[in-house]
């Protein structure tokens, strides 16, 4: 086997045609392994999970340009998962994608595992420690400050949710990403109407409105459509001096019908002979 | 009894006493980092809307394509710190002490700290060195900062040691909070001084009756107490801890065995910083010494000049003078 130049592009960058079925079903090998990685468990952010696939899926396969096996790539795109508590979506694209060992994902939670529920950047693959949140978006604009100053080709992903939209922190990453005429970053904002005590309660729409009024250059889509999605991140590719906002419409669960009805989807409850039959749940759906 | 008299100037924002006659250095924290800069191209400059009162504008004049305001945002000053950092760079970044500890203490802790961020914040305006009340007074800094895990905090004495700071800083991996000083700084250690990360340094070696120890510019008050109490015949030493954390408890010990009765002085309130950690480190030991406390009651501040407010809650030189006196040890000299 050869090694690659350490600057080459790997070979699906630039992203050419997608492949919407491929990216589907790589969608659903993500909530598939979530599913497995979950089950026994009795509760997690299973709904969140589920919820993010899609997104995951057409970054990691399509529009992002990056190599597992090169992850400290200087001139990699970096995906900022900033709902650190989604860690359950990132490790099953990490493992997809070939970043981690796909025989360590049961360990996904368990005391001493080296895949904690919240992510941390000591685990490959991972950018920043994510969890508190309201601390990935401005981390996001700084890396893509600092890309753009070596002269990188590569763009800063960052995932926030509409929760985090109620930190004050996270309105101050937005006013600088467009002070800084970020357009080498891509905020893709996870608006799944939830957050811990229950429904989105703080009035934060519109959220498209509002960040376009900060000067971004804003889509709004439906976050479980692949080819939404992935239209939306080609048209987040401009270098035209704003940084790029995708408002994703999410649902909690999405893919597995009875979590999706389930009440209190933040963090949902399962118990452990429900899961053979939402996996079944799944596996149908993807028939 | 009213209160002295407020001076009818005020001072220039964060500049430190300085003594009629004693030699000063304009801008040694931007005028080092903008050398620097030179040497290093991967550091980058950046401030909270805070660069005039900072100094480190001699940099951003260096070096305009690697200096970002990000405004009044202490928050984001620290998460772009952290990202800037995450892609190659070195990150100095500026702004008041009590904006980066109070306002951005997550930031600092998780953004930066916990990644080993290449994040060196110079941080203005510590303890008293300020007018403008308790809004802008970090006197409880350095207890919060030496509260994160991974997070280095170095109290610079004088422009001499701040200007070694600089440079340390870029080289001492991860994230680093110093306490900066702005404006003209004294200048108090020789040339021959040689910052040490991690290292307290004997500044000066008395009789062994009274020992002090002291970090920060307090360290140079300690010093100017020494010269204007010799003449009753005192001798006190000076053990100088610039590096807070990682805290150099064995300095410590083997200065407080050698002295018959402690002052520890520091900018900051006597409790959780320099104080504490003393203690600590000599009830660890099973040592114990007589020890004086110069430092700030546990209180917010008022406004008022520098000489107003140091004088007011004693941490001025005859507050040192007479923690020295106290034992009335001088008197007649050693036998």
């Amino acid at each position: 086997m050869t090694t690659s130049p350490a600057t080459a592009a790997p070979s699906n960058h630039p992203p050419g045609a997608p492949d919407l079925d491929e990216l589907r079903r790589r969608a659903f090998a993500l909530r598939r392994k979530m599913m497995g990685m979950a089950a026994g468990k009795g509760e997690g952010y299973i709904a969140q999970g589920l919820a993010m696939a899609d997104c995951l899926a057409a970054l990691y396969f399509h529009e992002m340009r990056h190599d597992s096996a090169r992850p400290d790539w200087p001139d990699r795109d970096r995906f900022l998962l900033s709902t650190g508590h989604y860690s359950i979506a990132m490790y099953a694209v990490l493992a997809e994608a070939g970043y981690m060992d796909e025989a360590l994902l049961p360990s996904y939670g368990l005391n001493g595992s080296a895949l904690p529920m919240s992510t941390f950047d000591e685990t490959v693959g991972v950018e920043i420690v994510g969890g508190s949140l309201g601390h990935g978006l401005g981390q996001a604009v700084g890396m893509a400050m600092g890309l753009r100053m070596d002269g990188s080709p590569a763009r800063a992903f960052c995932e926030f949710s509409d929760g985090e939209l109620q930190e004050g922190s996270t309105w101050e990453a937005a006013m600088g990403a467009a002070t800084f005429r970020c357009d080498n970053l891509v905020a893709l904002i996870d608006c799944n109407g939830i957050q811990a005590d229950g429904p989105v309660t703080v009035a934060i729409e519109p959220v498209a409105d509002k960040m376009a009024a900060f000067g971004w250059d804003t889509t709004e889509v439906d976050g479980n459509d692949m080819g939404a999605l992935v239209a939306a991140l080609a048209g987040a590719r401009a270098a035209d001096g704003r940084p790029k906002a995708i408002v994703m419409r999410t649902t909690p669960g999405h893919g597995v019908p009875t979590i999706v009805a389930r009440e209190r989807a933040h963090f949902v409850r399962i118990a452990d002979d429900e899961w053979d039959a939402l996996i079944a749940e799944l596996e149908a759906g993807n028939a | 009894m009213p209160d002295a008299p407020i001076a009818n100037r005020t001072r220039g924002m964060g500049e430190i006493v300085e003594v009629a006659g004693k030699q000063t250095e304009l801008a040694p924290f931007g005028r080092t980092l903008a050398e620097l800069g030179h040497e290093r191209p991967e550091i980058v400059g950046l401030t909270a809307d805070m660069g005039r009162y900072s100094d480190i504008l001699p940099f951003r004049d260096a070096h305009p394509d690697r200096f970002f305001n990000v405004g009044m945002a202490e928050q984001n000053l620290m998460m772009v710190a952290a990202g800037l950092s995450k892609v190659g760079k070195i990150a100095f970044c500026t702004t008041y002490s009590v904006f980066i500890t109070r306002r951005a203490y997550d930031f600092v802790a998780i953004a930066c700290a916990h990644s080993k961020a290449n994040v060196k914040i110079f941080a203005g305006m510590p303890g008293l060195v300020n007018g403008y009340g308790a809004t802008h007074q970090a006197t409880e800094d350095l207890n919060m900062m030496r509260g994160i895990a991974d997070l280095a905090v170095i109290d610079p004495c004088d422009a001499t040691e701040l200007k070694q700071v600089v440079r340390a800083a870029a080289d001492i991996p991860g994230t680093v909070y110093v306490r900066n000083l702005r404006g003209k700084v004294p200048v108090e250690l020789g040339d021959d001084y040689r910052f040490t990360f991690g290292k307290g340094q004997v500044l000066r070696a008395g009789d062994g009756r009274v020992g002090i120890i002291a970090t920060g510019y307090m360290s140079a008050r300690a010093l100017e107490a020494c010269r204007s109490t010799a003449a009753e015949g005192h001798d006190p030493s000076v053990l100088h801890l610039s590096t807070i954390k990682p805290f150099d408890a064995a300095a410590v010990l083997s200065f407080a065995r050698d002295h018959q009765r402690l002052i520890v002085a520091e900018n900051h309130k006597t409790t959780g910083g320099l104080t504490t950690l003393v203690i600590e480190a000599l009830y660890e030991a099973g040592l114990h010494r007589p020890m004086t406390r110069i430092g700030l009651a546990d209180s917010f501040f008022e406004c008022g000049s520098q000489e107003y407010l140091e004088a007011k809650y004693g941490v001025d030189l005859p507050a040192f003078e007479s923690a020295i006196r106290q034992d009335g040890a001088g008197a007649g000299g050693p036998t």
